[in-house]
C-alpha cells in the first residue's frame, strides 16, 4: 500500500500551479484506493477523499504528524463538493472502494470519516447499509482535521463554509486562463474590423483602434474576473451581473482617460458599453465558483443579466463601427 | 454565511414538519447552518441562506426535505451550456468543475 508524505514536493507544487491555471486541471488525478500517511494501525481513522490530486494534496498537507488511512475514491478527478453534486462522490462508490481495499480486514473499527461537503452526494445511513461502515461527517476544511481528530467533534465554525479573500484570490488564475479562447476570438474579430477600416482610413488609424478595443477588453477582463471576485463582499447589489456593471463602469474610466483625446463621443459610449457589458458577463460567470449562490438564484439573475450584456455589446459594436464617421 | 448574502426568496427548499423525526442530520450537514432542532423537530432558521446544495435532503432518513432537484452548482456557464445543449438536442455537457 502506498505511503504518502505530508509534505509536497516541487513536482506537486508545479502540478498545483497547473491545476489552478487550468492547464492540467481536467486530467489531474490519482489512482483510487487505500493510501496511508505516517504509521497507522488497526484503530487509526479512515479518511475518505476524492481522486482529484489538488484535493488529495490539500488533504495530506494538513496531516503532518498524524497516522491515518486515506481511502481515495474515484470521482473522475473532480473535487469533493462538485463530485458529490454530480453524484460520483456517493455512498455506492465509497462502499465499492471499502470492499475493494478490504478495509474490514485492515481496521478493527467500522467507521469512515467523510468530508462534510460530500454530504450532498453521500447519505451516511445508506453507506452503513451498503458497506457495514458508518460514515461520520468531519469538518469542511482539511485544515481543521487535526483538531477534529483530537476532539472527536467539529464546532460550528468548522461546519460553516467560508469565502475569504485568500479563498477567492486563489480562484482568479483559472478565471483568467479560461478566457484565452474568448480573447483570441475577439482579437480575430477586431483584426477583421481592421480590414474594413483600412478601406476608409490609414492603417495606423485602424491599428490604433484595434489596440484601443483590445485595451478596453483587457480592462473588462480585469474588472469582471479579477476585481469583482476580490472585492465581492464590498461591491453593491447581490446579483453578480450588477456587481460586474459597477466594477466594469469604474474600470472603463481607464481606457476612456487614456484615449479621451483621440475618440469621438460615439466611440466613448462604445468603450463604456463594451467594458461594462463584458465585465458584467464575467462577474455573472463567477457565481459558479462561489459557495453561496443557488441554482434558482443564478437562473433568475441570468435572464436579466444576459439581456443587458447582449444588448450592451450589440450597441457597443454599432457605436464603434459608426463612431469614426460622425 | 459570514459577509455574503444571495437573492432572497428564490431557493427551492421545503421541510415537512409532519415527516421530520428530529434526527438532526440536516443541522449537522448544512454548510450554511440554516437548520435547528427545536422540541424534537427541525426548523429552518435562515431560509434565504440556502444555496440548494441538497446535503440536507440527501441525509434526511425520513424524506422530509425537498430541494431544487436540478443538478448543478449554481454556475452560469453550466446553465448556458444546458440551453445550447437543449437547442441542439444533445446531452448537456458539464461545466468542467
Amino acid at each position: 500500500m502506498p505511503r504518502v508524505a505530508a509534505k509536497l514536493t516541487l513536482r506537486d507544487q508545479l502540478g498545483t500551479v497547473g491545476a489552478r491555471t487550468g492547464f492540467t486541471r481536467n486530467n489531474y488525478k490519482i489512482t483510487p484506493g487505500l493510501y496511508c500517511i505516517g504509521e497507522p494501525n488497526a484503530s487509526s481513522p479512515v479518511l475518505v477523499t476524492a481522486n482529484y490530486k489538488l484535493t488529495f494534496d490539500a488533504l495530506r498537507q494538513k496531516l503532518v504528524g498524524i497516522n491515518t488511512w486515506i481511502l481515495v475514491i474515484d470521482t473522475r478527478g473532480i473535487n469533493v463538493w462538485c463530485a458529490a453534486g454530480k453524484g460520483t462522490f456517493s455512498a455506492e462508490e465509497i462502499a465499492y472502494q471499502i470492499q475493494k481495499a478490504n478495509i474490514d480486514q485492515i481496521v478493527n473499527h467500522r467507521e469512515v470519516l467523510l468530508p462534510q461537503l460530500s454530504a450532498n452526494g453521500v447519505a451516511a445511513h445508506e453507506l452503513k447499509r451498503l458497506s457495514g461502515f458508518s460514515g461520520r461527517f468531519g469538518p469542511i476544511l482539511a485544515a481543521d482535521l487535526p483538531k477534529f481528530l483530537r476532539n472527536g467533534e467539529a464546532n460550528e465554525d468548522m461546519r460553516t463554509v467560508t469565502f475569504t479573500l485568500p479563498e477567492r484570490a486563489v480562484l482568479i488564475p483559472l478565471e483568467i486562463c479560461m478566457l484565452w479562447k474568448q480573447f483570441g476570438i475577439a482579437v480575430v474579430i477586431f483584426s477583421s474590423c481592421r480590414g474594413y477600416l483600412q478601406i476608409f482610413f490609414s492603417s495606423t488609424v485602424a491599428i490604433n483602434r484595434g489596440i484601443m478595443l483590445a485595451f478596453a477588453t483587457v480592462t473588462a477582463m480585469m474588472a469582471g474576473a479579477v476585481f469583482t471576485p476580490l472585492l465581492l463582499p464590498w461591491l453593491p447589489f447581490r446579483q453578480f451581473w450588477l456587481k460586474g456593471i459597477v466594477m466594469g463602469s469604474l474600470a472603463s474610466l481607464l481606457p476612456l482617460f487614456v484615449y479621451w483625446q483621440s475618440m469621438s463621443s460615439f466611440e466613448k459610449i462604445a468603450i463604456f458599453l463594451w467594458t461594462s457589458g463584458c465585465s458584467s458577463y464575467l462577474a455573472m460567470n463567477f457565481t459558479g465558483s462561489t459557495p453561496f449562490t443557488s441554482l434558482s438564484g443564478v437562473a433568475k439573475e441570468m435572464r436579466k443579466g444576459l439581456a443587458f450584456q447582449i444588448s450592451s455589446m450589440v450597441l457597443a459594436s454599432i457605436f464603434w463601427v459608426v463612431g469614426p464617421f460622425v | 454565511m459570514h459577509g455574503f448574502r444571495y437573492l432572497d426568496g428564490t431557493a427551492i427548499l421545503h421541510l415537512s414538519e409532519d415527516k421530520c423525526i428530529g434526527c438532526g442530520n440536516c443541522q449537522l450537514v448544512c454548510p450554511h447552518r440554516i437548520f435547528q432542532i427545536r422540541e424534537g423537530k427541525a426548523e429552518i432558521i435562515d431560509y434565504n441562506a440556502c444555496m440548494e446544495c441538497g446535503a440536507c435532503e440527501k441525509n434526511c432518513p425520513a424524506g422530509a426535505i425537498y430541494v431544487n432537484p436540478d443538478n448543478g452548482c449554481g454556475c452560469a456557464s453550466y446553465i448556458i451550456n444546458n440551453w445550447f445543449a437543449r437547442i441542439r438536442g444533445k446531452a448537456p455537457s458539464s461545466c468542467g468543475c
